[in-house]
């Protein structure tokens, strides 16, 4: 917990992030918890007893955590390059929107190309290539030798057959 | 019946064809990913648990243990060749092993390793037999009380006592077993956290979030690093074989690196990773050589690679007496004995013997199987470290979607996949361990219904947590692990917590 030294002494926006979501999820368990049947049975305490205690915990790590950034006392991170998180998470969204659509060997090649992207391989045809080649056997083993549900679309039914 | 008698039994399944070639792709992979940076055996583990939906329970659950130990195994080689761990109990490996490598003696550090790794999991899968039927004798006693206090100490030590940060550790835990509360309330059937949606009914599964925190995650914050690392592959010249001096030096850091790493596995107390940092500051006390520390001292090497694998083989201890698991891929392994209809625990050795014995019995065969894996085969596995950075990712995203895609095609459980991928980037970026979100899924409904049932028992009253010795005394040792760390951390003791942190397997 040594911030870097050097850095100025004005407060830590990213613990306040932090601390925000931390205390969002824990109002949201409060709340949820708050429609709950109250009645405990037996044992006194009933399904919403434990979201309660988890959502104060929460709220309560999340106020620590704001003192712990006005203090400045979370680490610095080294500066993040964007560009690789969008292809990668981009990648993920398109083989989500495609998978029913287009078929198992089609989004995932793309998602094999895009991470290659951002991870640097800039000839975008080989890896789709390589996308297309790999989830292309991956599919003839997982699905057809390991009776692995991946979804269909034409390409599949088109060399595997329906 | 005596330990001998069933472990001669096991061996009899273990020695069995089919249950042979189980082990023997377990060690394989788990060798693999152990030598791959950016895969360990919590996510391989999770990556293969949809594809044995429909396999044999005991084969299946033989290669996952089997990907565990191999994974022990398989890490020291990327420390040592390439300064990257290739799984979290492997960093101190890297410290003397690197240095080791760029002097030329990369071949002994390699020994040194699998043979300590061979010595350490042969004694601590035995340690395993021997002791787990006296665990069991003593958990069948165990009410719920006493599961519960268990459970709130693995949580303590998994969370909070070792790494940087308390307060990290514990909202790594608390998102984990916030995100547990989703799904239906295993004693009153009320929809918790469901919002409405059927497909949270059934709560977060936890091979999604492991794949997602491990793989997903992880490829994120490798990709966004903008500073460059220095990947180079050391090259291995020269025989893989130890001098007589190396010998000398090397056979009695096993056997101490043995017998700090069980015990740290056995109690729940952290994972191989703190077990594999202990024996490293033990060694460089006790050695007679201290100036060559940071020089490439064997000892540096020898010591922690057969603590990780002690340790290894320690945590199947509570995870099989006590259904507890203490590491990220212990709780993976305790999914997939939940789907095969399996609860671990004292039980288990009374309803299943053949399946426990012949695990235990498989492990010592994986041993042996290993060892030939990792001294005559070394070259073939060098050659996977030479697998360019982005095809090596490119892959890990295609069976991490796999995985998904295979239990449950919905576009909810894939965007929860993705979801949790940017969770588990957040998590790295500003340095929240991911074990305890992993450990808290899996044990925080445990411990609820545990809970509940303690307090049903005993009609509401509190105090019936701590009115036998037994649960009292564990929930004693556990505040003792909150509080004590917290105290060294205010004396400005925390470095030295700081350097044993628990990371991911």
């Amino acid at each position: 917990m040594t911030g870097q030294p050097g850095t100025g002494r004005r407060p830590d926006g990213a613990a306040f992030v932090i601390a925000a979501l931390l205390a969002i999820f824990g109002a949201v368990l409060l709340w949820d918890a708050g429609r709950l049947p109250q009645d405990g049975g037996y044992a006194g305490i009933g399904p919403a007893a434990m979201p309660k205690v988890i959502g104060g915990v929460l709220i309560l790590l999340a106020v620590l955590t704001a003192l712990n950034g006005l203090k400045r006392a979370v680490a610095s991170v080294p500066r993040q390059n964007p560009v690789p998180l969008l292809w990668i998470g981009g990648g993920v969204a398109l083989q989500i929107a495609l998978l029913h659509v287009i078929g198992f060997i089609i989004a995932t090649g793309l998602l094999f190309a895009a991470t290659a992207r951002a991870f640097g391989e800039r000839r975008l045809p080989l890896a789709l290539a390589a996308g297309f080649a790999l989830s292309f056997i991956v599919y003839g083993i997982f699905d057809r030798l390991l009776q692995l549900n991946l979804p269909a679309g034409p390409l599949e039914t088109l060399i595997f057959g329906g | 019946m005596s330990t001998f008698d069933f472990l001669l039994q096991g061996l009899g399944t273990a020695m069995d064809p089919m249950i042979l070639l189980y082990a023997l792709i377990g060690v394989t992979l788990g060798t693999a990913v152990g030598v791959l940076p950016g895969i360990g055996p919590a996510l391989t583990v999770a990556l293969l648990l949809p594809v044995t939906y429909g396999l044999d329970p005991a084969g299946s659950l033989i290669m996952f243990a089997g990907i565990y130990y191999g994974g022990m195994y398989g890490g020291s080689t990327t420390s040592i060749l390439l300064n990257t761990p290739g799984e979290s109990a492997s960093i101190v490996t890297a410290l003397e092993g690197n240095r080791m490598a760029r002097a030329g003696r990369g071949g002994p550090a390699l020994a040194t390793a699998a043979i300590g790794s061979f010595v350490a999991g042969l004694l601590a899968t035995l340690a395993l037999a021997f002791l787990a039927p006296h665990i069991v004798k003593l958990a069948l006693v165990f009410g719920p009380r006493e599961y519960f206090a268990l459970m709130i100490l693995a949580f303590v030590t998994v969370s909070a006592a070792f790494g940087e940060s308390a307060l990290k550790g514990l909202t790594s835990l608390f998102i984990g077993l916030g995100l547990a509360v989703i799904g239906i309330d295993g004693l009153t059937g009320q929809a918790r956290m469901s919002f409405g949606v059927p497909q949270l009914l059934d709560g977060i599964e936890v091979t999604t979030l492991a794949v997602a925190l491990f793989a997903l995650g992880e490829a994120l914050f490798v990709a966004a690093q903008t500073n460059g690392h220095d990947d180079k592959v050391e090259a291995l010249n020269g025989p893989v074989a130890m001098t007589k001096a190396d010998w000398r030096r090397s056979w009695p850091a096993w056997l101490r690196g043995s017998a700090i790493g069980f015990p740290i596995g056995a109690m729940p107390a952290g994972g191989a990773d703190i077990a594999s940092f202990l024996s490293y500051g033990t060694e460089k006390k006790m050695s007679k050589h201290p100036e060559e520390f940071g020089h490439g001292a064997i000892e540096g090497v020898a010591g922690p690679e057969a603590a990780n694998n002690a340790a290894a083989a320690g945590t199947l201890v509570p995870l099989l007496t006590l259904g507890l698991p203490t590491t990220a891929t212990a709780a993976i392994i305790l999914a997939a004995f939940q789907q095969f209809g399996l609860q671990p625990g004292p039980l288990l050795f009374a309803t299943a013997p053949d399946l426990v014995w012949g695990l235990i019995a498989s492990l010592l065969i994986a041993n042996f199987m290993l060892l030939v894996l990792n001294l005559p085969l070394i070259r073939f596995w060098v050659m996977l470290l030479r697998i360019p950075r982005h095809w090596l990712y490119a892959g890990i995203l295609l069976f991490a979607t796999l995985g998904t895609i295979g239990v449950n095609p919905s576009p909810v459980e894939l965007t929860m996949l993705l979801l949790f991928g940017f969770l588990g980037y957040g998590l790295r970026l500003y340095g929240y361990p991911i074990a305890p979100v992993v450990v808290g899924l899996i044990l925080g409904p445990m411990a609820e219904q545990q809970l509940r049932r303690a307090l049903a028992i005993a009609q509401g009253d509190w105090t019936t947590l701590v009115s036998t010795p037994l649960s009292a005394s564990l929930l004693g040792i556990a505040a003792l692990a909150l509080i004590v760390p917290m105290l060294m951390r205010l004396r400005g003791k925390g470095q030295v917590l700081a350097q044993i942190a628990g990371d991911s397997d």
